[in-house]
């Protein structure tokens, strides 16, 4: 079959392109379905259960049978509806689900043992032998399951998001669209027009219909004209809306270069939230079929997407067609077509009084009930006035009538109405607020009634809006009125399909009727109709016709179908495609963070933060070497740790005191001016959740550090507690965590190094003691703090500059310490020390520990109230009995593994013998073998007892022995030194 | 009618005109001894086991709109057993034994496929956690395995192992875990319930219940009232609204969480995947669908849709975990209303009103409980104690102090 | 979503972190007698209603102001947002 004349294509031009390794040739204006249509291709794909030869059955987005692998390599594209491709020099395209070929595929088989495949017969069989479901059954299953292929790489193209407003957003740049856009951006509003096609005019393009007597493309140019010349609208080509979110927000997809052979560094497609204060949904209506036996063949196509072949893009499936259908519009394409010179073999019409619109051969009061061609139409079985013949024809054009695309109006739930003279389901009164239906997707479905209706939906919008927009002379347009019959099958014993991708058939719909599948949702369910990738847009309607024919009742009472986001599939990579890879989320650095990396540091993820795990030096091989050494340096002379993730805020006010109070299980008010003191934090329902320090700078200025990973949480619930629990105190908060570098100088020599930096600041243990803090300045007057706190159980600080002062801060140390064994240590070290310490951190602090789990009972103060003071006396909490320990390996050769659970010796493991888990261990260079920590029960009375950590996990035991949760310095006269 | 091949076989030569429904449609008697509230997965669940596993008869299984209507029609499909605390393992671990021999209990192919999950980790600190989590799994005898970066290469080789923001160290799998066909398990249920002589009552909303001197007497419904002796509510989603109508205010809240399928592809993920440091999780279902979800979206909701930033957010985390998948397409998004609880767990038990009892609070996570959970409940309904896996699932343990929080969250349901 | 802060307009809600049920605002008394029982239905039990619900949403993106936001749970549709700092502040004034 060669071209038809006229369409909007450019002749001109030609444009090379490849199926199923084939070469053919189209021209620009061309979609892959039309091109393929043109050059004489009716097969382009499989059905997915029974592996029908398929061809096209639609024009658009709607389309089930014409999936095909778009491009090839890493960028391969499954599933893709050859509809909706834009051709373009050099496309490959590939008929997917098929073996070997698409014209013999070997899965056709399916389609002879059809009697057994009905809808829902695996839920009655594969039962039997057990084991073999998922050694046999299943994997068959999913092997000839599927669709299209990924190609299991990356995908190598780029895409965008981004952010857009407008007043009005039109959906649909066809009849109502244009005139909706046209009124809104003549009163000034802002308004987006926006359509899923790469050319505006929608159904217009396909029709021969006039405005105002002249070709409709001259009155959609004086359109595009009249929009590239106003600054207030924004004309959004290839772009889908996709889905209805709240308050006025629209998910929408623009294909940017997925037209072209390469995107050549552009993005693909670009990911964009439009928040819109009022829309128009002009989004068209989409034609159904009338299902009859053997409806499936290629060839067999919607009667308005044959005229649209023929109009737009002058191709046509065979040099002779016939029409079946139940309405008027069925009659336009035979004419259309016989206008191409297209042979039209006959019009058979259901209604018995049908006039006919040409000169063609109709056959009123008829049925297509069969048709026969293997790979393509070669007749169809017309039965009319108790007669049958067969009818010889290539193609066959089938309109059952147009349903209105409702989709986006149902997205937040609401119902559609059915309309009966329309035979089709209406937007109703509960769509998305600000949604305005309008043209065909209203159910106006002449020309004239679409312009008017989407020219006064956008005067309404704007109406509400307080923007004055009068109605613009709208052209002179075709007013037919549109009548349907109410028949969306032929009766008969064959199949005759409804879902076509899916093969979901009349007779099984009859099959779900039988057995009680009869609510919409079961009947979709259980047949699985509407679950393609076109989502049932040329199905639902006509199966719940067939279902409420079943059950005796309207289709209203049968049910009504709602469509889900996205209204059409939505690639992947364009809704998560931005930020992948190393940039899936921010990384926060810390200030010593290019140092450390210049002395080969090793990082590791804590929270947002990247922290160095640990300093290797050259001759380490393994990282353990490196942290013996760095714990052994800040037991031995002195270290120098980052620790500016932990979370600071800074609380001011008079009420400091007594707000902190109010936040820390323990005293905080009666801290006084120039000291430390560390404090738990526990949550509401009584239960330790964050531990820190709080140095009182002045009597209205504390300073309250946290751990990194609660700094934001602890934050939130401080300024909760100030602004909706105690609006009353004077007291005012603010994070500084970035704004200050703070650096832990610890060990016996932590001193003797920080003496050299300070400006005449007395650190000795009399003027500076421990749990001391003050403001000073240091490096001949750079503004700082310092904190006598210790982490490790050594003499130690935390000193803190202004944050962009901590890189050259920690060189200085460096420097200055070097004759004192100053060494950088990281988290891995920092690990070992507060574990030889005892202290809790995170793993102890997990959120279902209490503070007398962690041994910190005695701080939760009975003389106030606190957050969590009240919740923690419950009798779950008071009486857990699970108490910290150090744990020791009796053999000082043997394994500490954290996320053991520990037993009693001889216990059997099980559940109601579990006494505990380990949750922090290391190798301590200190004490010399592994050491850990755990929640044991009892723990508390339990120091001495030999007990099992076990880790079934990996097939491991060890004894370990109960100790107190100090390794070092049990007293603490290190750190008091 | 007892389903198997050989009836099929026999129903494709003779037309399969000798179907028969798969349950009746009866209409609401005066009375029951038993009324479950809520046609979902537990709801039928409870109904079938009452009948068949405790021998109890007059049940009726009140449903608002059609039977799996609720999560159980619109969840992700996960079943595991992979759980840290004494309060849940055991539980779990109990409804994965009856996901393994549902089809032969049911004669209805669920579709029970154990292709394994693998909960990903990043650093030690997760990996410690996960030893812990694993080795609870072991004393339970669920089975686990700890598997380091290369052992998982192996078995998931298109995971982002080289230019990751969380590079992947490892993963704690547990091979028994897998999926099932939801809807299926409905109907299993439901047509086993029926078949036991359980009246399953579709288009029968409860409006309130009729309450006598602290004991329930029946419930006002739709079509009517309908007395019976004992009452269980099992509605998770709608649990507040519905136990309002008793007077009773409950520690949960509703929240609306997403899940997504992409078009169908041939395979590509053998097992269930979980990222939890991109809060994403995937499966591919028997049909090719790319099944696929993350964190509820947060805010208290009824509206059963979500919207587009938790949308991105759960894409971003599949396309950073496995950036092979981006060329596929999303086929539909949805939102499913769930019960989330103040500490992340579920509640099984009877309230202070004699004859009213409740099943609910199952978070993002009922579907895999389905099994345990109507079995749990009908050993309560039935006998008046607790399912001995399902001690910890009593409505005071708020009060009381004994929470079961997996993720130590605390009373914040949006956390867990 | 977008959620109208009083001082800053019409922000998305994505800037913002949720807490759930305004009635958090009303801390029971710690020293009353029958504090702990208050505090468990003050701390576990929630309304959840279907239809409008006021409830806390933290501008932790923003100007971390913690809102009072009436909206409905049916509809998602937004009716009013007040700082939750004025809100505590009228009902302290109210119970004295």
């Amino acid at each position: 079959m060669t071209r038809l004349s006229g369409g909007l294509i450019d002749r001109s031009q030609t444009l090379n392109f490849s199926f199923d390794g084939k070469r053919y040739q189209g021209n620009p204006g061309d979609t892959l379905a039309s091109a393929l249509l043109a050059n004489g291709v009716r097969l382009m794909g499989r059905s997915f259960k029974y592996h029908r030869p398929r061809g096209l059955l639609s024009v658009g987005s709607e389309e089930p049978n014409a999936l095909v692998e778009l491009r090839s390599g890493a960028r391969r594209e499954p599933n893709t509806r050859a509809t909706t491709v834009e051709l373009f020099d050099g496309l490959e395209a590939r008929s997917q689900n098929r073996w070997p070929s698409l014209g013999f595929d070997a899965l056709a088989v399916n389609d002879l043992l059809s009697p057994f495949f009905t809808a829902g017969f695996y839920y009655k069989t594969f039962m039997w032998p057990k084991a073999f479901w998922e050694k046999l059954y299943e994997p068959a299953i999913r092997r000839a399951a599927g669709l299209g292929r990924l190609s299991m790489q990356a995908d190598p193209d780029v895409y965008d998001k981004g952010f857009l407003h407008c007043d009005l957003l039109v959906i649909g740049g066809g009849v109502a669209g244009l005139a909706a856009a046209l009124t809104a951006a003549r009163s000034g509003a802002r308004v987006i027009l926006a359509d899923e096609d790469f050319r505006l005019g929608g159904r217009l393009l396909s029709e021969t219909r006039t405005l105002d007597g002249a070709q409709a493309s001259d009155w959609i140019s004086a359109l595009e004209a009249e929009f590239e010349s106003l600054p207030n609208i924004r004309v959004m080509r290839r772009t889908t809306v996709f889905g209805v979110y709240d308050h006025g927000i629209y998910g929408a997809v623009e294909g940017v270069s997925d037209h072209l052979p390469e995107a050549n560094g552009r993005v693909r497609q670009t990911l964009w939230r439009i928040t819109a204060k009022r829309a128009v949904l002009a989004a068209g209506a989409t034609e159904r079929p009338i299902a009859f036996a053997d409806n499936d063949r290629p060839g067999i196509m919607l009667a308005g997407a044959m005229r649209a072949y023929a109009n737009r893009w002058a191709a046509c499936p065979s040099e002779t067609i016939a029409v079946f259908t139940n309405n008027d519009d069925g009659h336009r394409t035979a004419r259309d077509l016989a206008a191409k010179d297209v042979k039209i073999a006959a019009v058979i019409d259901v209604r018995p009084d049908a006039k006919a619109r040409g000169d063609y051969r109709l056959i009123t009061g008829g049925m297509v009930a069969g048709s026969r061609g293997r790979l393509g139409l070669k007749s169809i079985e017309v039965q009319a006035n108790g007669r049958s013949e067969w009818i010889e024809c290539g193609a066959l054009g089938v309109s059952g009538g147009w349903n209105p695309n409702v989709h986006l109006f149902s997205h937040h739930r609401g119902r559609p109405v059915w309309n009966e003279p329309l035979q089709a389901f209406l937007p109703g009164e509960n769509g998305p607020l600000g949604l305005i239906p309008a043209g065909a997707a209203a159910g106006h479905f002449s020309t004239g009634d679409a312009l008017r209706s989407g020219a006064r939906a956008a005067q309404r919008a704007m109406g509400e809006l307080g923007i004055a927009a009068s109605l613009p002379d709208l052209p002179r347009a075709e007013e037919a009125d549109y009548t349907v019959a109410p028949v969306f099958h032929v009766p008969g014993k064959k199949r005759a399909w409804v879902d076509f991708q899916n093969d979901v058939t009349v007779k099984d719909i009859k099959l779900a009727h039988a057995e009680n599948m009869r609510p919409v949702e079961h009947l979709k369910r259980y047949t699985t109709l509407g679950m393609a990738t076109d989502q049932g847009k040329t199905s639902n309607v006509t199966g719940l016709a067939v279902m409420a024919e079943l059950t005796g009742r309207s289709i209203p009472e049968t049910g009504t179908t709602i469509f889900r986001p996205p209204y059409t599939p939505v690639t992947l990579s364009v809704l998560g495609g931005g930020d992948t890879g190393r940039h899936f989320r921010p990384r926060r650095l810390t200030p010593t963070h290019h140092w450390a990396e210049a002395q080969g540091a090793v990082f590791v993820e804590v929270g947002q933060w990247m922290r160095a795990q640990y300093f290797p030096r050259a001759g380490e091989t393994h990282w353990r070497q490196s942290v013996d050494r760095e714990a052994r340096a800040v037991r031995g002379a002195v270290g120098l740790c980052d620790v500016t993730t932990l979370g600071k805020i800074d609380v001011q006010g008079a009420d400091a005191g007594e707000f902190l109070n109010r936040l820390y299980c323990n005293m905080m008010a009666t801290l006084k001016v120039g000291r430390v003191r560390y404090g738990l934090m526990l949550r509401e329902d009584g239960f330790a959740y964050d531990d820190g320090t709080c140095a009182r700078l002045a009597e209205d200025h504390c300073v309250v550090t946290t751990t990194t990973a609660n700094a934001g949480l602890v934050y939130r619930n401080m300024e909760f507690a100030r602004q909706c629990l105690w609006p009353e105190l004077d007291v005012q908060l603010i994070s500084t965590t970035n704004a200050w570098a703070q650096i832990a100088v610890a060990g016996p020599k932590s001193r003797a190094l920080l003496a050299r930096i300070v400006d005449g600041f007395d650190l000795s243990n009399e003027a500076f003691p421990f749990m001391a803090c003050a403001e000073l300045t240091v490096c001949d007057g750079l503004r700082a703090r310092l904190f006598r706190i210790s982490f490790s159980g050594e003499l130690a600080y935390e000193i803190a500059v202004p944050a962009r002062y901590g890189h050259a801060l920690i060189e200085r140390l460096m420097e200055l310490g070097a004759d004192l064994g100053a060494t950088p240590y990281g988290t891995e070290a920092l690990g070992v020390l507060r574990i030889e310490k005892g202290h809790a951190a995170g793993p102890e602090l997990n959120g279902q520990a209490t503070a007398l789990m962690v041994g910190l009972g005695s701080m939760v103060s009975q003389k106030k109230d606190s957050v969590g003071a009240v919740m923690s006396r419950r009798e779950g909490l008071a009486g857990d009995r699970r108490r910290l320990v150090g744990l020791r390996p009796v053999d000082p050769a043997g394994k500490v593994v954290s996320g053991s659970h520990l037993f009693a010796e001889g216990a059997p493991w099980k559940f109601d013998t579990d006494q505990g888990w380990i949750t922090s261990a290391c190798y301590s260079p200190h004490v010399g073998s592994m050491i850990g920590l755990g929640f044991l029960e009892n723990g508390d009375e339990r120091l001495g007892e030999v007990i099992v950590a076990a880790n079934p996990l990996e097939g491991e035991s060890a004894r370990l022995r109960v100790v107190p949760a100090h390794f070092v310095d049990p007293e603490g006269a290190r750190l008091r030194e | 009618m007892k389903f198997s091949g050989f009836r099929v076989f026999a129903e494709a030569l003779k037309g399969h005109t000798g179907w028969r429904p798969l349950w009746r449609n009866p209409d609401p008697k005066p009375s029951y001894d038993y009324l479950i509230v809520g046609g979902g997965g537990h709801g039928l669940a409870t109904a079938y086991y009452l009948a068949k596993t405790f021998g109890r008869s007059r049940i009726a299984v009140l449903e608002k709109g059609w039977l799996g209507s609720g999560n159980v029609g619109r969840n992700t499909t996960i079943i595991r057993s992979n759980y840290l605390l004494a309060g849940n393992e055991p539980f779990y671990e109990f409804s994965m034994k009856l996901w393994e021999g549902l089809e032969q209990e049911l004669n209805f192919n669920a579709m029970v496929s154990q292709r394994g999950i693998i909960n990903l980790f990043h650093t030690d600190a997760q990996r410690d956690a996960f030893r812990r989590r694993g080795n609870a799994m072991m004393l339970a005898g669920a089975g686990a395995r700890l598997l380091g970066r290369e052992e998982l290469r192996a078995m998931v080789p298109f995971l982002n192992y080289d230019n990751a923001r969380f590079p992947i160290k490892g993963g704690l799998m547990q091979a028994r875990a897998g999926t099932a066909r939801h809807d299926g398990v409905a109907w299993g249920y439901a047509r086993g319930g029926d078949s036991h002589g359980v009246d399953l009552i579709q288009n029968c909303e409860v409006t309130g219940f009729r309450l006598d001197r602290g004991k329930v007497r029946g419930v006002e419904t739709s079509r009517g009232y309908i007395a019976a002796d004992k009452v269980g509510v099992a509605v998770a989603g709608s649990s507040s609204r519905v136990m309002a109508m008793a007077g009773m205010r409950l520690p949960i809240e509703s929240h609306v969480l997403q899940a997504f399928v992409t078009e169908g592809l041939k395979p590509t993920i053998p097992g269930v995947i979980t990222f939890g440091a991109g809060h994403f999780y995937i499966s591919q279902s028997d049909k090719g669908g790319l099944v696929f979800g993350g964190d509820i979206d947060g805010y208290n909701s009824y509206a059963q849709r979500g919207n587009l930033p938790v949308v991105e957010d759960v894409a971003e985390g599949g396309m950073a975990l496995m950036p092979m998948i981006g060329r596929a397409r999303l086929l539909r998004m949805w939102g499913g209303v769930v019960d989330m609880s103040m500490d992340g767990s579920p509640i099984i038990d009877r309230t202070h009103i004699d004859g009213l009892y409740l099943n609910g609070g199952w978070c993002y996570g009922g579907f895999k409980a389905t099994p345990a959970s109507g079995y749990a409940f009908a050993h309560l309904l039935a006998t008046g104690a607790p399912h001995e896996t399902a001690r910890a699932y009593r409505i005071d343990r708020f009060a009381r102090g004994h929470v079961v929080d997996e993720r130590g969250a605390g009373a914040q349901p949006n956390l867990h | 979503m977008l959620i109208p802060h009083p001082l800053l307009g019409l922000r998305d809600a994505q800037e913002f972190t949720y807490l759930g049920d305004a009635r958090l605002i009303d801390r029971p008394d710690p020293s009353a007698p029958d504090a702990e029982a208050a505090f468990c239905d003050y701390v576990f039990l929630r309304d959840n209603p279907a239809g409008v619900h006021r409830e806390f949403w933290f501008h932790e993106q923003g100007d971390r102001s913690w809102l009072v936001v009436t909206r409905d749970t049916v509809t998602h549709e937004v009716l009013g947002a007040e700082l939750a700092r004025d809100a505590a502040l009228s009902r302290t004034r109210c119970s004295k």
